[in-house]
């Protein structure tokens, strides 16, 4: 069934690509809401939630930190804990990690700048719900535009990721100092993933590239799946 | 009772912020071998024993104020002036 499945977009005081996160996920099939950071809930039937990129509160403290305890948050938890894909881009991506939802942190890049331009990103795994349209090594053309999105892990949990296959978008190119070029990763269970670059602005060749629908069509496949389980269910 | 939080960056964690402020600083002529940047928490926090604020704070040390990742913390309770 072809349904347009309800994907939240949480708004935290300084996010900036919620309504561009609306407008793609729109465009790619959605029933897309912004949702307050202040509500306790998640709207009836969502599908999926997407944290969308931003400075949440300033980025005081440490990108994210702050967001983290929000009132919607515990929602968040919840709908994740039940398998609910959630999909973190930069700040939401610094949000997740913070909220021990992915595995390690966002540092400030490592040269100091600000990286504002289109990056190659390969495609590690083709096999989870953000990637299942991509092969794997398959290289994707998205912007990035963030002054902290050094990915961070030591060596002992970066093997643990590596070796459980949560690694699962690469920088083709040194972009800001991350371990590993790591430019996204996924939870254990796989339902849960964040990356830096903004897909939300690369899914229109117009505009640059549309290799972003790519990645946010996934999630949009995962949010319907979702939801038609849930409605199948009930 | 007034606590005082140093946040730091972890041995061996890069960190550019420190890097960069070294290098103004040698650029400004002094002998810098090396800088570290972290962050001062200043709390006034309601507690009736060193011990009780200690574990306090230690509590919200690793709920938000550090990130155990790349962080250490160091917790300085202040002595009441004596009478």
């Amino acid at each position: 069934m072809n349904i347009r499945p309800k994907v939240a977009v949480l708004v935290f005081p300084g996010s900036n690509d919620d309504r561009d996160a609306v407008w793609a996920l729109g465009a790619l099939g959605a029933d897309a809401k912004l949702v307050w950071h202040a509500d306790e809930g998640l709207p009836r039937d969502t599908g999926a939630v997407v944290l969308p990129g931003g400075f949440s509160y300033g980025d005081y403290l440490r990108c994210g930190a702050i967001a983290r305890s929000a009132s919607i948050m515990g929602a968040v938890h919840a709908f994740a804990a039940t398998g609910g894909p959630v999909l973190g881009i930069c700040n939401g991506f610094q949000i997740l990690c913070e909220a021990g939802l992915l595995p390690g942190v966002l540092r400030r890049n490592r040269d100091l700048n600000f990286v504002c331009r289109d990056v190659a990103i390969r495609v590690e795994r083709g096999d989870s719900l953000l990637t299942h349209r991509c092969e794997p090594g398959q290289m994707l053309t998205i912007p990035v535009k963030h002054g902290e999105g050094s990915w961070y892990a030591d060596e002992e949990l970066y093997a643990e990721l590596e070796a459980a296959g949560q690694l699962v978008l690469r920088y083709a190119e040194d972009c800001n100092g991350s371990v590993g070029d790591v430019a996204g990763v996924c939870d254990e269970a796989r339902n849960v993933f964040g990356l830096m670059p903004h897909p939300e602005h690369a899914v229109d060749p117009l505009l640059g590239s549309g290799d972003g629908a790519l990645l946010l069509a996934a999630l949009v496949d995962a949010a319907r799946n979702r939801v038609l389980a849930g409605s199948a269910s009930s | 009772m007034k606590v005082t939080v140093f946040v730091r960056p972890k041995a061996g964690i890069l960190d550019p912020q420190g890097e960069a402020v070294g290098g103004s600083l040698r650029t400004l002529g002094f002998a810098v071998g090396g800088a570290r940047v972290g962050r001062l928490v200043d709390l006034e926090v309601d507690a009736t024993t060193a011990d009780e604020a200690r574990f306090q704070v230690e509590q919200m040390c690793e709920q938000l104020l550090a990130n155990p990742l790349i962080e250490s913390f160091e917790i300085e309770i202040e002595r009441e002036a004596a009478a």
